[in-house]
Formats: C-alpha cells, sequence, structure tokens
C-alpha cells in the first residue's frame, strides 16, 4: 500500500520547487544587480526595469488568486480586478495621508482632491488611513468582506456558471462608475496620485523600489503556499469535486456555498494584498483599475498559464504581462488583437496552457526512453 | 392507522404532490417502507420515479404533502446536506463519481464524518485513515483500482464505485437509480449480489427498468403510473396485476 508522504513533499512538489526556486533566484540576482552594480555594467539591472518586474509579480499574484477559485473550484470571476483595484485603494489612501502638507494645496489632514472640491472636512471612511497597520488590515478587510457578502448572496442562491461570470463583471463595472464620482471622495476620475512616502521612507528611492520589489516576490511566494495548503488538503479535494459535479458534491452532505465561499475571501483577500503592492510601483491608482477588461485579461493569464496549477497562473501572468509592455512599445496597436488571438489559440490548441505543453514533453521524451511503440503510461495502480 | 406507520416506518411519504409547469408528476403520492426493507420501484418513463428520488433527497420541494423520515424528520423542511447528512444516500442514473479524482479520493470524500471546511482544512475529514477507504473497496471488488482515476474506470466499475460512495457514507436509507443500465449481465448479476449484500443492514430503494434484476433482488415490487401507486407487491403478483400489464404494453 502507498506510504503517506512528509506534509513538506505534498505542499511543495517538483513544479512548487522549481517555481519557487526560480523566484528566490530572480528576486536575489535582480535586488543585488541593482544596488551593487554600477549603472555602467551590462548585468545592471534599471531601478525602472526593478518596478515593472515587481508589477509583474504583484499580476502573478492577482493570477494565483483567481486560479484558486477558477481552476480548482470553476467559479469563474471575472471580475477579480474589483478586489485587486479595492486593496490597491486602501494603500493609496495611506499614501495620500502621507503627503501631509507637501500638496500642492498644502493642506495637513485634507487630500489635494478634497481641497480642490471645496470639502471642509476628511470623510469619516478616509479616518484611520493616517495609520499603516489599519490601513494593511483594510487591504484584506475590505475585498475580503466584499468577497464574503457578495459571494454569501450569489452562492446561497446557486448563482453558477456563465450567470455568476455575469455578475461579478456587473459587480467591477458598478464599483468602476461609482469610484469614477467625485463625491464618493476617491479623487474621482484622477484617483489618488503623488505618492510621497511609504513608512517614512522616500517611495521614488531606489531602495524602497527593490524593497517593494522584494516584499511582492515574497508576498507571491506566501501566496502560493497558501493556497497550496488549501488546495492539497481534503478541502482542495472537495474543491475539485465541486468543480466537477456539484450536485454529487451536495448530495454527498458538503455545503458546497460554504466551501465556495471560504475559496473566494481568500482569494479576494490575495488579490487585495497584490493590488495594495502594485500601488505604490506604479505610483497611482485610478477608477480604470476596476474597468472589466482588466478582469478578463487576468482570467486569460491563467488560461495561458494553465489552469488549475498555480504556478501555471503566476507563470501566464508574467509572460502576458512581458509580451505586452514589449508589444504596446513596438506595435501599440496590435496588442489587443494579439491578446484576443492568444486567448483563441490557448482555448483550443493548449487547454492546458503552457504549463500543459511542458508536461506533454517531458511525458513524451520518458515514454521514448522505454521501449518504443508503448502507449504514454497512465499513473500506475499499486 | 396513519400513527402506527409514522413510528414504524423509516421512510413515509402521504399525499405527495409536484406539478411543473402545469404537468403532474406526483399525484398523491402515498409510500412506506420499513427499515431494512429493500423495495424496487418501477413504472414507465415520466411515472415519476426520479422525481420521488428528488423529493426525498430535497431537490424538489413538493406542493403538497408529507415526506417523514425516520417518524418524525419532516424532510420537505431540509436542504440537499442536510438530509444527506440525517443518512439518506442517492446514486444519480447517470453514473457520476469525481472523474479526476482517483478511486481512493472518491471514497474518501464520501465517508462518514464531519463535512465542514475547516474539518477539511485542518481537522478529522483531513486525516482519514486508509484502512477505512480500503474496508469499503474491497467490498466493491474495486480495491485493486484504489489509485486510478475515476475516469479511467468502465461503465460498470464507475457505477460500483458510486455505490461505494454510498456505503462509504453509511446512510440508513440508500436511493439506487438505474443501477444497471448499461451494464453487461455479468456486471448486472454482480450488482443485484451487492445490493442483497447491502439490504441486510440498510434500507434500500431501487429504481429500474430491467424486469430480470428486479427479478434477482427478490423484494417487494412498487409500480409507478403518473406519479402514484398504480400496484405494489411481489414481482409475481404484480406482473400478474391486469393495469400493470395494461400500462407497459399500451405505452
Amino acid at each position: 500500500m502507498m506510504t503517506r508522504q512528509p506534509f513538506i513533499l505534498t505542499l511543495i512538489d517538483g513544479k512548487g520547487r522549481i517555481f519557487l526556486g526560480i523566484l528566490v533566484a530572480v528576486t536575489v540576482l535582480v535586488a543585488a544587480s541593482n544596488l551593487m552594480l554600477p549603472p555602467t555594467s551590462a548585468l545592471h539591472v534599471p531601478t525602472y526595469a526593478v518596478s515593472l518586474m515587481g508589477k509583474y509579480l504583484c499580476y502573478a499574484l492577482l493570477a494565483v488568486a483567481l486560479d484558486l477559485v477558477w481552476g480548482y473550484c470553476g467559479i469563474l470571476s471575472l471580475g477579480h480586478g474589483a478586489f485587486f483595484a479595492l486593496g490597491g485603494y486602501a494603500m493609496g489612501m495611506y499614501l495620500m495621508r502621507q503627503i501631509g502638507t507637501r500638496g500642492v494645496y498644502g493642506n495637513p489632514v485634507l487630500p489635494d482632491f478634497m481641497v480642490f472640491l471645496n470639502w471642509q472636512e476628511l470623510p469619516w471612511y478616509w479616518y484611520g488611513f493616517s495609520s499603516f497597520p489599519f490601513a494593511m488590515l483594510m487591504v484584506v478587510l475590505v475585498p475580503g468582506l466584499l468577497a464574503f457578502v457578495f459571494g454569501w448572496l450569489a452562492f446561497r442562491s446557486r448563482v453558477t456558471g456563465v450567470y455568476l461570470s455575469i455578475i461579478t463583471q456587473a459587480m467591477t463595472f458598478a464599483l468602476l462608475l461609482a469610484f469614477f464620482r467625485n463625491d464618493m471622495g476617491f479623487g474621482g476620475n484622477n484617483g489618488l496620485t503623488d505618492f510621497k512616502d511609504l513608512l517614512g521612507f522616500n517611495i521614488q528611492a531606489q531602495g524602497m523600489r527593490v524593497t517593494l520589489f522584494s516584499v511582492s516576490a515574497l508576498a507571491l511566494a506566501l501566496g502560493y503556499l497558501v493556497a497550496r495548503v488549501m488546495v492539497t488538503s481534503t478541502y482542495g479535494k472537495v474543491l475539485i469535486a465541486i468543480r466537477d459535479a456539484e450536485s454529487r458534491a451536495r448530495f454527498l452532505g458538503y455545503r458546497v456555498e460554504h466551501y465556495k465561499l471560504l475559496a473566494f475571501t481568500v482569494s479576494a483577500m490575495m488579490a487585495g494584498i497584490a493590488g495594495a503592492l502594485y500601488v505604490p510601483q506604479v505610483g497611482i491608482i485610478n477608477p480604470q483599475e476596476f474597468a472589466p477588461a482588466n478582469s478578463i485579461e487576468a482570467v486569460i493569464w491563467v488560461a495561458v498559464g494553465g489552469r488549475g496549477t498555480l504556478v501555471g497562473a503566476a507563470l501566464g501572468a508574467v509572460v502576458v504581462n512581458f509580451a505586452k509592455t514589449w508589444l504596446t512599445g513596438a506595435l501599440p496597436e496590435i496588442w489587443l488583437f494579439a491578446l484576443g488571438a492568444l486567448f483563441v489559440v490557448v482555448t483550443l490548441y493548449m487547454p492546458k496552457g503552457i504549463l500543459g505543453l511542458f508536461q506533454t514533453f517531458t511525458r513524451r521524451r520518458r515514454a521514448d526512453d522505454g521501449v518504443a511503440g508503448t502507449p504514454v503510461p497512465q499513473p500506475a495502480a499499486e | 392507522m396513519l400513527n402506527t406507520t409514522l413510528t414504524s416506518a423509516l421512510l413515509y411519504l402521504d399525499g405527495v404532490n409536484v406539478t411543473f409547469d402545469g404537468f403532474r408528476a406526483l399525484n398523491n403520492l402515498s409510500l412506506a417502507l420499513a427499515p431494512n426493507e429493500m423495495r424496487a420501484i418501477i413504472g414507465p418513463n415520466g411515472a415519476g420515479k426520479t422525481t420521488m428520488m428528488d423529493v426525498i433527497t430535497g431537490k424538489t420541494r413538493p406542493d403538497e404533502g408529507d415526506v417523514m423520515f425516520g417518524g418524525t424528520v419532516d424532510l420537505t423542511k431540509l436542504d440537499e446536506a442536510a438530509i444527506a447528512e440525517l443518512g439518506i444516500g442517492r446514486k444519480f442514473q447517470k453514473p457520476t463519481v469525481f472523474e479526476s479524482h482517483t478511486v481512493a479520493d472518491n471514497i474518501r470524500l464520501a465517508l462518514k464524518g464531519e463535512r465542514g471546511p475547516w474539518s477539511a482544512l485542518f481537522g478529522a475529514r483531513n486525516h482519514i485513515a486508509d484502512e477505512n477507504i480500503d474496508k469499503v473497496l474491497e467490498k466493491v471488488r474495486l480495491i485493486e483500482h484504489r489509485e486510478r482515476p475515476a475516469a479511467d474506470l468502465s461503465h460498470g466499475q464507475k457505477q460500483w464505485l458510486e455505490i461505494a460512495m454510498l456505503l462509504a457514507q453509511d446512510p440508513k436509507l440508500l436511493l439506487v437509480d438505474e443501477p444497471v443500465a448499461g451494464m453487461t449481465d455479468a456486471e448486472t448479476e454482480e450488482t443485484a449480489r451487492l445490493l442483497r449484500e447491502i439490504a441486510q443492514d440498510h434500507t434500500v430503494i431501487v429504481v429500474e427498468h430491467d424486469m430480470a434484476f428486479v427479478r434477482d433482488l427478490d423484494c417487494k415490487v412498487t409500480v409507478l403510473h403518473e406519479g402514484s401507486v398504480l400496484a405494489e407487491g411481489s414481482i409475481d403478483t404484480v406482473s400478474a396485476n391486469e393495469r400493470v400489464i395494461e400500462v407497459y404494453l399500451g405505452r
């Protein structure tokens, strides 16, 4: 009979070891090359590139969060950008409060846009955001709470499949419209920007940039591990069971809505953290981050990398965004066509994404090493 | 009369009506099952067999009527998960197993015990002993397929796996919908043996079309027609019943 593997080996499988290894290596090398090599060196990574990679890592964390609910539980959320943006806004509000008297109007309490709108005092929901721990709490609580309430209503009413996708899309669109309004008190169309300090350190400084990049890598690794703990436990097996045969799981006595709700809420919190790390690295958060297209793009990253693998989701986010950065620089007008084509090609020819291609390739090689003509071996029965 | 039935029957349906867009799927259906009884339900298509199972398992709410379990619990007030927890297991008409899980994991998820997400993450549900899984798999003779994905099983093996999942739940009442559809003769015989074995300490309802199989089960038969009971008794009694012959031949 099979012996049970040690917990850590189940948690971090072969793919996971490669993924975490590359992540650590890249982080250390990029940080070291930026800080220690002179700018004239050919191996020097410029600071702007460090922040660009930090941004990719935030997207990768968003993709891992999305893969947890889509890949493992079949919840195709087309509104995960909303949780990302909410986390971003919570961080943005903290950064706005740090500006203090250095704003254009020099008001010690009110951010510039509020002075401009002739507001006399800070709205109640801005209270507390001058405190870093409070703001960080809100980074996870606000997306988590929205996901909990939204999920509670949707899953309890058994909204599934394409209908769920549509209402998540409607949710992020509604938030987009709401955050566009000046009287919402989140800077309207322009959003929040002109950030100065984070925890007392200049946000533009090279050291801060490298720190933010490294923290993003750490957050991605932790997010991946949290998701792995969930999907390798029996909880994860139930998620997959729900994905494959929801009513069967119900008749076995599982409260499907509770399982979905937990995954959805944890996933939203992860997306919030990704957004919070994204904002100081790009220097702005505005309602455009709620755009439905952003959420759909995140789904494409996951599909391209390989759904239901976590590692694939992170890989897809980095690969697609790298291509986007390159293409929008070289041939800006064709990016959207390229993205659409990519989605079609992946759906038709690579249903398991890039990671699936890798697996087919390594399996075929293993088969070639054996007797020629034998079929690809199935996982052996004990 | 009514009270005695209520106390002794494990499952008791009385005057159950279900209407879908004007179509009467169940029409004043009444049925009582004693503990550890096996009952075969037969009837032409559209007789209300599957709807009856839906009502018992909480998938469909009846418009009126009583559905009592164990004499005291009103099933019409509960949802699927709560009814499953009470000890009612269901096998679907089409074999429904978790295809991407291994055979062993299918049983792992079905085994009796806590069902909450926390338990599955960190608690008892995450530490199911392999022996308990093997015990069930041995009973349905799938033990050598333990580590195979359920998707790789043959149709008949999937049916047995689903029956094994029911057994793992250790329910008081098993609802089995067309267990031998698409099976070979040998598989059908094996299934009848399995169900007879299960019926020794469980109450079982089997819905089936295959008359030879029903005869093999050797139990009381209820014939449904247009949503209500047409005849009840041994297989020989009901097959001699003129109304039954008329319904089956006139179809």
